[in-house]
């Protein structure tokens, strides 16, 4: 559907006079509303995937795979998707880095559960074959440059590790690892996602070091830890993906790391305001602390939405009256017309914000 | 409800109370097996509507005619119905599916869902039966209320309804005009001009879809599909308006004025919903082809509750007016339907007193 050449004007015009035809047949729906009734992945506004297959990677973790509709444009390896998946009866989105390799048939997300995590449990523990999901194309600036830097460093902690497995899957599938040191860490042996398949891949490939560590053992992985194991550090273009602590520390120690976060980094502990806001016409209590987005999406309103963390700008919406208070900075901001992030902005006193 | 009820103040917030309790817990309960509810309500519907129509076009034939079309009738009355009615009210909102919400949701019939979700989901359900403030009593034609004043052009109050129900769809999308604030001055012509052109749309979609498009696409079965499709919109009309007059006007449902209204708290807000509506008895399939209208008083207590739960609480709300003395009004439809009839035609007459 995608990459073809555009349709000459005549065949255009044809074929536009036919989705009009077949619409005014079912209108007030689309001919999708049908069609979707025989196969889900049918639809052509919006984009979805089916749950083929699961498998478990550790005791917290599962790696999904999903066979996307026929509008999915592929994805570069260290990409994100936005998922969204069905809890009691509610859409939730979320999102997650793609594991599987560039040009992959399906598409893999590995997920690690977040203790009472909305998603990623019902991602681990109980999401049938055969369900369907709601997807976002691949987005995502976690990538390697073209060309390739000739010495790479990964350090990666716990389910930090899922772009950067991607990218290993990619360069081992192309058969081009350059000089590669990877340094993993996971609370336990038994806690460490694709343990076989990276010692594999270091098996297969002279150019990649893998190094594992067990922070229930050694300790949490900091600089100097890597420095120590990595002599050559400071030649090498590196990448990095993991909790917050460790990607700050990094950035705070070196220079020119590129991160992946899957969560803010750091919150500011805000407190008092709140406040009733208009979304979209609809009057919603926002509680302190808690971000716009998460109050109108549970007070059913349909939010825009991507990275939920303040970096992709998916979820921005413009704010008509009254102001808000930024969640990593604790600051109040915003004048009539502004346009908000809400995954990272809550209420402060009471606003208006329009949908689109 | 001063005037409407002897409860005092307190009886009155303390049964506001427990009635929130309720709505509190159905909130707090619902879940997946609500959403496979109403999405399995949404593919018999479209299967109905999909097979109705492949029968008809075999509709030179009888009984084909005669299938076809009921699965057609059926089809829209689910869909305006139960389906229609309330995802608009927001019932399913909780779900966050984009295509059952009530922002996004536009349905079969010639009133535009923008414009239906003010005129009902705001006017009517804020000031039910609220005599000249809730536009859906009389919708603008009949005399429904004593407090309406009587005028020679009521006398034709039975024929005007016998055609509202026949035209219902037209009557409710007119209904959204107001004609009677343009006549006041107090709706300026620009807006009624915009909601003519939206009303224009929409019916113009509907009659191209039912009498232009697949009587067309029948060739030579032209004649028995559109009579077909014809039927189908007739019955679905003749039916919500029959459940809709049944929900507020039958013998028992009461009426308020306006200063009633004053100052009203939550609680009297309840029983004004309570005392104001009527339900309809009946079994399960009656109850999904009314929408669940024949739980009006549930449904006028709660509009935004899905309304696959409407029948689980109903016994409660019940035991509550008992407790409180209050009328539950309730009956079969075709008893209520002879009520909301002898009302009409009594109040065609000035002397039309109860
Ligand atoms: C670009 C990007 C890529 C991501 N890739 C992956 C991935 O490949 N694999 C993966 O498992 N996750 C990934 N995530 C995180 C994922 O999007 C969810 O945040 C995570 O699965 C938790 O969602 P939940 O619904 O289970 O938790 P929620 O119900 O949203 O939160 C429950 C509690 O857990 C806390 N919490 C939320 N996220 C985390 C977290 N990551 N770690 C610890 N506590 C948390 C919340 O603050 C809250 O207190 C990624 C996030 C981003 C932004
Ligand atoms: S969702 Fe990405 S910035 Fe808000």
């Amino acid at each position: 559907m995608f990459r073809r050449a555009p349709a000459a004007p005549g065949r255009r015009r044809g074929l536009l006079a036919a989705v009009h035809a077949v619409g005014a047949l079912t209108s007030p729906l689309l001919p999708e509303d049908f069609l979707t009734l025989v196969d889900p992945l049918w639809s052509t506004t919006s984009l979805r995937g089916r749950v083929v297959a699961r498998r478990r990677e550790t005791g917290r973790a599962v790696s999904v795979a999903i066979e996307p509709g026929r509008a999915w444009a592929g994805h570069r390896a260290g990409q994100y998707v936005g998922l969204a998946v069905e809890v009691d009866g509610v859409r939730h989105r979320r999102t997650y880095s793609l594991s599987s390799p560039e040009g992959a048939e399906h598409l893999t997300v590995t997920v690690q559960e977040v203790p009472d995590g909305v998603v990623s449990t019902r991602l681990v523990r109980n999401l049938p074959i055969g369900t369907i999901v709601e997807l976002d194309q691949a987005a995502g600036e976690f990538t390697l440059p073209d060309p390739l830097p000739e010495k790479l460093l990964f350090v990666t902690a716990g389910s930090g590790i899922t772009p950067v497995m991607a990218m290993l899957r990619t360069l081992d599938r192309a058969a081009a690892m350059p000089d590669v040191v990877l340094v993993h860490a996971a609370r336990s042996p038994e806690d460490t996602i694709f343990a076989g398949e990276l010692t594999a891949l270091a098996a297969r490939h002279p150019s990649l070091r893998v190094v594992l560590r067990h922070s229930g053992v050694t300790g949490r992985l900091d600089p100097g830890g890597v420095d120590r194991t990595v002599p050559d550090r400071a030649d090498r273009a590196v990448y990095a993906c993991g909790p917050a602590g460790l990607l700050d520390a990094l950035d705070e120690a070196w220079d020119g790391v590129r991160v992946e976060r899957f969560r803010p980094a750091g919150r500011a502990s805000v407190e008092g305001t709140g406040g009733v806001v208009e979304l979209g016409g609809t009057r919603v209590e926002v509680e302190p602390g808690r971000s716009l987005l998460d109050a109108g999406e549970a007070a059913g309103k349909l939010m825009p939405s991507g990275c939920r963390m303040g970096i992709c700008f998916g979820c921005v919406l413009p704010l008509r009256e009254g102001r808000v208070r930024d969640l990593r900075t604790g600051e109040e901001h915003g004048e009539p017309g502004d346009l908000v992030q809400t995954c990272v902005n809550s209420a402060c006193g009471p606003a208006r914000i329009d949908l689109p | 409800m001063r005037a409407a009820t002897d409860l005092s103040a307190e009886q009155i917030e303390e049964l506001g109370r427990r009635l929130d309790a309720i709505r509190d817990r159905v909130l707090a309960e619902r879940g997946a097996s609500d959403a496979e509810y109403i999405r399995g309500v949404i593919r018999t519907q479209r299967a109905l509507e999909v097979g109705g129509r492949a029968v008809l076009f075999a509709g030179a034939l009888p009984p084909a005619w005669i299938a076809g079309t009921a699965m057609l009738s059926i089809a829209k009355i689910l869909e305006n119905m139960e389906i229609g009615h309330n995802v608009m009210h927001g019932q399913w909102d909780w779900m966050r599916d984009p295509k059952i919400h009530s922002s996004a949701w536009e349905w079969d019939n010639v009133s535009s869902s923008a414009e239906w979700k003010h005129s009902h989901n705001y006017l009517h359900h804020t000031y039910t039966n609220v005599v000249g403030k809730d536009r859906d009593v009389g919708y603008g034609i009949l005399r429904l209320s004593e407090e309406q004043k009587w005028n020679p052009y009521y006398l034709g109050n039975p024929l005007y309804n016998f055609l509202l129900s026949l035209f219902f769809e037209y009557g409710v999308a007119l209904h959204d005009l107001e004609v009677e604030k343009l006549v006041a001055g107090e709706k300026p012509w620009s807006r009624v001009w915009q909601q003519i052109k939206s009303i224009g749309r929409k019916t113009g979609r509907q009659i191209l879809k039912d009498y232009v498009a697949f009587p067309a696409l029948a060739g030579p079965f032209f004649l028995p599909v559109l009579a077909g499709n014809v039927t189908a919109n007739l019955v679905r009309n003749v039916w919500s308006h029959a459940v809709i007059f049944c929900g507020h006007f039958p013998a028992g449902a009461v009426q308020f004025t306006e200063e009633q209204l004053a100052d009203e708290s939550r609680g009297e807000w309840y029983v004004r919903q309570l005392l104001g509506s009527a339900n309809l008895d009946g079994g399960r399939y009656f109850h999904l082809m009314t929408g669940q209208l024949s739980f009006q008083i549930e449904h006028h207590l709660f509009p935004d509750l899905p309304s696959n739960r409407y029948a689980e609480i109903a016994p409660e709300v019940r035991a509550l007016c008992a407790e409180y003395g209050l009328e539950y009004t309730t009956g079969p439809l075709w008893k209520q339907y002879l009520q909301v009839l002898g009302t009409i035609n009594r109040l065609a007459l000035p002397n039309g007193r109860r």
